[in-house]
């Protein structure tokens, strides 16, 4: 179920989040989901985790039951040690920035942000003190007195992180924060969260279905489908070294090409279209393959080099294939080359060879191997 | 307490109080018509079927529903259009202004028609002299004058569903009809009558349903020509309550049949605006000459006039002392003695007294109930939601006579154990009786501003520490007020005004206003009974712009 790279969560030290078997069914007239299914999570102290996965996968249900909004139809929420998985949600100390932000629309700045203070009777000057720090915080100086809908998306975020973050939660738990964004506002914003997060040093728990998103926040991600985590890992971990094919394909372009291993070492030997012998690391699957194992090579559309045939440097270890398509992008141009009895993605420079040219592809370095069942 | 428990406690008590209150009533008008001393039996039906009077009543009922549909669109969707097609000096406030007749409650209007176009009334007397004619021109009783009231007081749903479904279509499919070479004609009769069809089929069923439910003008001008409300009525003062029982069942079935219907249509109008949203608004109108746009608005003001006329007709009436109005057509004198009166004369102010404090109970009640069933129905899957938004509707399909019948027979016995308490002639039934009349009203009120009471705020304000007693009196009730003060304010006054259920349950102890007017009507002293039409039509006015305000469309009380 856990990736091939299960983090220790500090040398020794207790993780402040742990999920244990964590599941949640929901029952219906017609049928029985289980929306969330045995899923164990260590965070540590001060660390970034991204649930991430598609809509459905059960990442927005695992939030909500640490959050304490639904109830766990198996397993535990332990936070500090301490089990909270039957403690309401208003007693977790668990801080929360909603989807849509869920702003008092009634209230203003400052009432938002110190609606948490005054639930736990804090005193008045002491409210009003924490509330200007945290906004100082979250670079809102002098809006307390804003009405929160003559603010923009972005900075309504911002208070809604400050309202979160006001009474000091020892976790913070962040759902989807910039799905409300449109794309232009989403890119800065991100880039803001980003500092932020950085700067506060908070355990944090977030939610989201971008990949990006994940990537540039994230210490670690989880990545989950159908109710199960997939993987957990650093996002590199992650891109470079998936678990199975799910994890692959999700995180960015993946061409798999059927191989086969010629000679096992701690790098394979493999060889592809019947020819060529490129090393590929085994994934943890693959760790007592012998020669003629059936596997597929991950290779990233960035990770393989074409050359077109009859330029210096063609033939040799490479693979022979055809330019079927060429896409103009920007920054990169994409080829679509018929090799190795199937259709291959690389990225390549706009010059790099025209349709219907030969060419040979070959690896810019070890590529990961995945067992063909995965 | 757990979330979850707590729903389900709250929507436990919910359910139990609307079943006992809206639900178990009807039901034993139901068993009534269907058994008497010796036990089960048709026999009452058998009575109703077999008898001529009441099949008449029945039919009547329906032909001057149907009538009253028909005269309504007839005045309600031209003003419609031409308040919405043209532009014209005033267009806002004589907008307005049309939709007055609302205001009036279901005795006032009807008394004013009485003192405009009654044998006496200032037009008949008018028009008489005018012609020098030895008698009046017109009599008004029976099924024309019940059409007459009818037709003024109910334009106003085809006005307003009109009006709407006018502002919602896109000028683009207007657009689209002309480049593609349709008439002015042509495009009214192709596109834009079949676009306004649900519209105007739900303002339709609506009048159709308030008029099988309507008492008060069958009752003043019917005389012989019964309707079902009526029948009912007079059976019930004959004490032949099996047959009551039937005729509330045959009432009730019928406005239920159409409650039906206009929630189907209602559906249907969803679909037809699913499209991609409205488009922009175009200009209002054509630039007409100025000519034009002054004989519009001219056109425009003398109808509003017309409307307006009967709660003139009252003021000026109110004015006039006891005894002073005899021959003339027009009074000889007028002074403020008969508001003098009501204020200083203990007796004349009991009234009063308990309309305000009857209609005050039933709407405390109204308002706790609401804020706790609204919260529910905004909630997807709250339990027992679907039940408790089925209850909550049931008392707006079912006319007022009936649930009068229901409350007489449910509470004229004290079996605490089966829930029947001895209310009858005491001064708890009529605040029952308009508590149940107007919960569809103030949680319909109270749902609309719950529905931007987003769920995840609460668990925003329980993320951040707050208990759930806190979370509703410093984020709910603050996002709610507006809509639940207004649908308040609504059902107060309703309250207020109330007459078809309490006619049927007061005593001489507990009437209220409505009562007071007929029974000043009833002694000739009219002057006094316009007097409280007119405080009646004072305070509802001033409440129903109040409300008007934070409540999207509300149903007044009939």
């Amino acid at each position: 179920m856990s990736g091939p790279v299960e983090h220790a969560a500090g040398a020794g030290a207790e993780p402040l989040l742990r999920l244990e078997g964590l599941t949640r069914t929901f029952v219906s007239k017609h049928e029985r989901t289980v929306a969330v299914d045995d899923v164990a999570l260590d965070v540590a102290r001060g660390e970034l985790v991204t649930l991430l996965g598609p809509s459905g996968c059960g990442k927005t249900t695992t939030l909500r039951m640490i959050a304490g909004f639904e109830t766990p139809t198996a397993g535990r929420v332990l936070l500090d040690g301490r089990d909270i998985t039957n403690v309401p949600p208003r007693r977790r100390g668990t801080g929360m920035v909603f989807q849509n932000y869920a702003l008092f629309p009634h209230l203003d700045v400052f009432e938002n942000v110190a609606f948490g203070l005054k639930a736990r009777g804090a005193a008045r000057a002491d409210v009003a003190r924490r509330v200007e720090a945290v906004l100082e915080r979250v670079d809102l100086p002098g809006y307390a007195r804003r009405r929160v809908q003559d603010l923009s998306g972005g900075q309504q975020q911002r208070v809604a992180l400050a309202r979160a973050l006001a009474p000091e939660p020892p976790l913070l738990l962040l759902d989807e924060p910039l799905s409300n964004l449109d794309a232009a506002l989403r890119e800065r914003t991100r880039a803001e969260l980003h500092d932020l997060l950085k700067r506060l040093e908070i355990t944090t728990v977030f939610v989201t279905h971008d990949q990006e998103e994940a990537f540039a926040l994230s210490d670690r991600v989880a990545l989950m489908r159908a109710g199960r985590i997939q993987q957990v890992g650093t996002p590199e971990e992650l891109y470079t070294r998936p678990a199975n094919v799910f994890v692959a394909g999700f995180l960015g372009r993946a061409n798999l090409i059927p191989a086969r291993v010629v000679e096992a070492g701690e790098t394979l030997l493999c060889a592809v279209a019947g020819a060529d012998r490129w090393l590929a690391w085994p994934a943890p699957e693959l760790a007592g393959a012998g020669a003629d194992t059936a596997v597929r090579l991950l290779a990233r559309p960035e990770a393989l080099v074409m050359v077109t045939d009859g330029s210096p440097g063609a033939g040799g270890e490479g693979i022979a294939g055809q330019v079927v398509e060429r896409r103009f992008a920007g920054a990169v141009t994409w080829y679509r080359v018929a090799a190795a009895g199937t259709d291959l993605l690389v990225s390549a420079p706009a010059d790099a060879a025209e349709t219907g040219e030969r060419v040979t592809l070959r690896p810019r370095n070890i590529l990961y191997a995945l067992p063909t069942g995965a | 307490m757990s979330a979850a428990r707590r729903t389900l406690l709250l929507a436990g008590g919910v359910a139990a109080l609307l079943l006992w209150a809206v639900a178990y009533p009807n039901l034993f008008v139901l068993l009534d018509s269907l058994r008497d001393a010796g036990g089960w039996t048709l026999d009452h039906y058998r009575t109703f079927v077999s008898s001529r009077a009441e099949l008449r009543a029945l039919w009547n009922s329906l032909w001057i529903s149907g009538a009253s549909v028909v005269l309504a669109a007839l005045i309600g969707v031209p003003l419609a259009f031409l308040f919405a097609g043209a532009d014209f000096p005033g267009r806002r406030i004589l907008g307005a202004l049309v939709s007055l007749p609302v205001l009036l409650p279901p005795l006032v209007g009807v008394i004013a028609f009485l003192f405009l176009y009654g044998e006496t009334g200032f037009l008949t007397r008018g028009l008489q002299e005018l012609l020098g004619l030895a008698g009046p021109p017109w009599r008004l009783s029976g099924a024309g004058a019940i059409l007459l009231v009818h037709a003024y007081t109910m334009y106003v749903y085809f006005y307003l569903f009109t009006s709407a479904a006018l502002a919602r279509l896109d000028p683009a499919l207007g657009e689209a009809a002309a480049s593609l070479g349709a008439s002015r004609w042509g495009m009214l009769r192709r596109v834009t009558l079949p676009m306004l069809a649900p519209a105007l089929g739900g303002a339709g069923l609506l009048v159709f349903m308030t008029s099988m439910a309507s008492f008060s003008a069958p009752y003043v001008f019917g005389g012989n020509f019964r309707v079902l409300t009526t029948q009912l009525f007079a059976s019930k003062l004959n004490g032949a309550l099996g047959l009551v029982a039937v005729e509330a069942v045959v009432l009730a079935a019928s406005s239920l049949l159409f409650l039906a219907l206009l929630q189907r249509y209602e559906a249907a109008r969803l679909y037809t605006g699913a499209g991609k949203g409205p488009g922009q608004r175009g200009a209002p109108a054509d630039p007409a000459s100025a000519g034009k746009r002054w004989g519009v608005a001219a056109l425009a003001g003398g109808l509003v006039a017309f409307l307006l006329l009967p709660h003139a007709t009252v003021l000026v009436v109110s004015l006039v002392p006891d005894g002073t109005w005899t021959t003339e057509l027009f009074p000889p004198a007028y002074s403020g003695e008969n508001y003098v009166q009501v204020f200083t004369d203990r007796q004349a102010f009991v009234p009063i007294l308990n309309s305000l404090r009857m209609a005050t109970v039933a709407t405390v009640g109204n308002v706790l109930l609401a804020f706790v069933a609204a919260y529910l129905m905004a909630r997807r899957g709250a339990p027992l939601r679907g039940l408790v938004s089925t209850l909550v509707t049931l008392p707006w399909a079912l006319p007022g006579t009936v649930l009068a019948v229901a409350l007489a027979t449910t509470f004229s016995v004290d079996q605490p154990l089966a829930g029947r308490f001895l209310l009858v002639g005491t001064g708890a039934i009529l605040p029952l009786a308009y508590f149940i009349r107007n919960i569809p009203l103030v949680t319909r009120a109270a749902l609309t501003s719950f529905r931007q009471f987003d769920p995840s705020l609460e668990e925003a304000a329980a993320s951040l520490g707050a208990t759930w007693p806190a979370t509703m009196r410093r984020v709910a009730l603050p996002l709610v007020l507006p809509g639940l003060a207004a649908g308040a304010m609504l059902a107060f006054v309703t309250a207020l005004g109330e007459f078809v259920a309490s006619i049927l349950l007061y005593t001489h102890r507990t009437r209220p206003i409505s009562i007071e007017i007929l029974a000043q009507l009833r002694a000739f002293d009219f002057g006094a009974a316009a007097a409280y039409a007119v405080l009646l039509i004072v305070l509802m006015s001033a409440v129903f712009v109040l409300g008007q305000r934070a409540l999207g469309d509300a149903r007044p009380g009939l």
